[in-house]
């Protein structure tokens, strides 16, 4: 058996040091063109198959992880419940978790959206003159584009965790939730470091890359006048929060300055200390396939001499939270399960989304954010289910993206050409006589029309697959009608 | 009882040996089987790119050419999920109700309701590597898949042991898409033939000379790909193998 392997021919040496691919970000009131960002990653190769070895390496060692937990699927439930159950009780649990704070002595501030999210930080920087801040990984800072904001506003912000940090040298967003620089590959950063940090070019040694980036940021960290981090979980019953980090970063952006802010998007509540246990088994498993993330921290009160502020951000949550539709996306832990497990992600680079949220997850949140800019983004996916089966807390993930698809097309948000070719399908297919004459055309092409003609750029099928031979025998209706039925019987869909 | 035979408008024109042998294999079993001359679609392309409204029509033909059997068996898993979940667009009256709870896929008829135990006249001795479907596997339940902790079950696999000479092998990504997807594999050409390509490449490093299937659909995609590729490995429909099909 020799059936060709798309990968093999990809390992020469000098593969090895392909561009990275950058699509084109859509431009304001443009959408996300993801097909066309997954072509151009697809057109370099090596890059596209070290992506999908990668990450699919990811889900594997969630799979090997998983079989260590006889209790697996009942864990699943239960998270999935303690989230139902919270998310229906937000009201009550947010303040329950306000009260507790303040409690505890840390400032609670309320943002209804992005922009009053990056105000109130900035307030508080400009209160204690701050100039320079170190941050640990967070998406809803980059869901709010605090990162672009605080650099409008002359302030430093500097990333701690490695891939990030990558990630932010390079002007890029983060192309995955977990690993934000899995798309790139050590020459990749190589480039980027000797660029920005002065390293060596020509080194690509993961040691060396990683002691350049320590040396260079480690001062950064020291001076800092302010650090911020995000929160994996936060708990009603006593006021703090959890983040989970695997370099530590976190620990460093929280102790090394006196002031430490925390954003909080308001569906990280979860009622009580002991809840914890259920998400904290699951989160590490399903991400990266290891028992726990190395890090594990909890954040109650300020240090002493410090001050803490918490910044509870709703941006869009509670909207969301009223439709009946979508409302469970908000359980999501943020574990990137199901980007590992997509084998559309996995084929188009995280950064073909053009959007925070990427993978399964985005196509479900990045709409109800811009329905716009990001409709064509739940047509990005076979709607094969596997995301939906790895989701630690159960959201019925391909389920939102055939119902976004819905949304999308009645909002009249798809490209008029695909409606309208629907539309015509759907009168051809709805009229059996029309039905068998699209057939017989069909077959008619394909015996008579040169290749030129089947394979061009407007036939997307023939652009990488060859299209069905006609069958000798003709259609299953005429094989039946010759050999099972009457010739006197009428065919009324040939007479209609 | 009346079997309505559905066979989906892609098998229709390109496949019509995959209907053949579904006809034939269920009435090997003693079933009597009508195919109702009207049919066309159940409305899946539409309602697989969100145009619900424009698949009303197509949906209550099929509705119309079908309530009047018992039972209604197709060779497609994505078709019978769109019939069982998705059937929506027309309005829920008795007969739209009786046709979702009463479709069947071919492996699960089979499977669940005939209880096969023998398929003495079939032989197919090759190394066959089968593609569980998305469908199938995930909403119509044909398996575990590989993404959940249980005990492990396939239900096409066990119809497959049953005929001699076969020799199953396992791609080592066991269920991961092919990339056919509906209307995908026109709107995303690019990701789809790669993901089409490496399922062929893992099936064939696993020595299969066959691909199987109870979608059609999937085999269409994977047989374009390879073809274009110039890949040896070969397509059936379950139901031919099952059916006896020599090769």
């Amino acid at each position: 058996m020799s059936t060709p392997d798309p990968n093999q021919t990809l390992n020469s040496a000098e593969a090895v040091h392909e561009a990275q691919p950058k699509p084109a970000k859509a431009r304001p009131g443009q959408r996300v063109d993801h097909a066309g960002a997954a072509r151009e990653f697809l057109h370099s190769p090596v890059h596209a198959q070290s992506h999908d070895e990668r990450v699919w390496a990811m889900r594997q060692r969630r799979d090997t992880a998983m079989e260590t937990i006889p209790e697996w699927e009942e864990l699943r439930d239960l998270a999935s419940q303690i989230k139902t159950h919270a998310l229906t009780h937000l009201d009550k649990y947010l303040e329950q978790f306000a009260d507790n704070a303040a409690a505890n002595g840390v400032h609670v501030h309320w943002a209804g959206d992005a922009a009053d999210h990056n105000r109130i930080v900035h307030e508080i920087f400009t209160r204690h003159g701050v100039k320079k801040v170190i941050k640990s990984k967070s998406m809803l800072m980059e869901e709010c584009g605090f990162r672009h904001y605080m650099e409008g506003v002359g302030i430093d912000i500097v990333e701690t965790d490695l891939g990030e940090r990558i990630q932010q040298l390079d002007k890029e967003d983060p192309s995955h939730v977990v690993v934000p620089a899995v798309h790139k590959m050590r020459s990749d950063v190589s480039q980027v470091f000797a660029k920005t940090l002065g390293s060596d070019p020509n080194n690509d040694d993961a040691h060396y890359l990683t002691e350049q980036q320590r040396q260079a940021t480690r001062p950064l960290i020291l001076d800092a006048d302010a650090g911020m981090t995000g929160a994996n979980f936060a708990i009603a019953e006593t006021g703090g929060f959890v983040v989970c980090t695997n370099e530590g970063n976190a620990d460093l952006s929280a102790n090394v300055p006196n002031l430490h802010v925390a954003s909080i998007g308001i569906e990280k509540i979860v009622p009580k200390l002991s809840d914890l246990g259920v998400f904290i088994r699951l989160l590490s498993r399903s991400a990266l396939g290891s028992p726990i993330t190395q890090y594990t921290s909890h954040f109650r009160a300020p240090k002493s001499g410090g001050e803490m502020h918490i910044v509870l951000v709703d941006n869009g949550r509670s909207k969301r939270l009223a439709d009946e539709r979508f409302w469970s996306s908000l359980k999501c832990i943020r574990c990137g399960a199901c980007m590992n497990t997509c084998p559309v992600f996995r084929r188009s680079g995280g950064l073909s989304y053009g959007a925070t949220y990427t993978g399964p997850l985005g196509l479900i949140l990045d709409p109800s954010i811009d329905a716009y800019r990001y409709s064509n983004l739940p047509f990005a996916s076979t709607l094969n289910g596997s995301c939906t089966n790895v989701c630690p807390v159960k959201i019925n993930i391909h389920e939102q993206i055939f119902e976004w698809r819905q949304v999308l097309a009645e909002d009249d948000m798809i490209p008029w050409t695909k409606k309208s070719t629907l539309a015509a399908a759907g009168r051809t297919l709805a009229s059996p006589r029309a039905y068998r004459t699209a057939i017989k055309s069909a077959h008619s092409a394909l015996k008579h029309l040169p290749d030129w003609a089947l394979y061009n750029k407007l036939n997307a099928w023939g652009q990488v697959r060859d299209l069905p031979e006609v069958p000798a025998e003709g259609s299953f209706h005429d094989w039946y009608r010759k050999h099972r039925m009457d010739q006197s019987e009428s065919a009324s869909g040939d007479s209609e | 009882m009346r079997i309505g035979l559905f066979v989906p408008c892609f098998i229709d024109a390109f496949y019509p040996q995959v209907g053949i042998a579904t006809l034939e294999l269920l009435e090997r079993f003693g079933c009597a089987v009508d195919y109702p001359f009207d049919q066309t679609c159940c409305g899946q392309p539409m309602v697989n790119s969100g145009c619900h409204a424009e698949a009303a029509a197509t949906e209550q033909l099929f509705v119309d050419n079908f309530a009047a059997y018992d039972v209604i068996v197709a060779p497609s898993g994505s078709c019978v999920h769109q019939i069982r979940d998705n059937l929506t667009a027309v309005e829920q009256t008795a007969a739209v109700q009786h046709v979702r709870a009463n479709t069947f896929e071919l492996v699960e008829y089979l499977h669940d309701v005939l209880k096969v135990g023998a398929f003495p006249w079939a032989k197919f001795p090759h190394k066959v590597g089968y593609h569980d479907s998305c469908n199938t596997l995930r909403n119509l339940g044909h398996g575990k898949p590989s993404e959940l902790r249980g005990p492990d079950f396939s239900k096409p696999r066990a119809l497959l042991e049953k005929v001699e000479g076969i020799e199953l092998v396992s791609p080592a990504r066991p269920d991961e898409c092919c990339g056919f997807g509906g209307t995908f594999s026109v709107t995303e050409p690019e990701v789809s033939g790669r993901m089409g390509r490496d399922k062929i490449a893992d099936h064939g490093r696993a020595g299969a000379e066959y691909i199987v299937s109870a979608d059609t659909s999937c085999l269409m995609h994977q047989q374009g790909c390879a073809k274009r590729i110039g890949a040896p490995i070969r397509f059936k429909h379950i139901a031919e193998v099952l059916n006896g099909s020599a090769a």
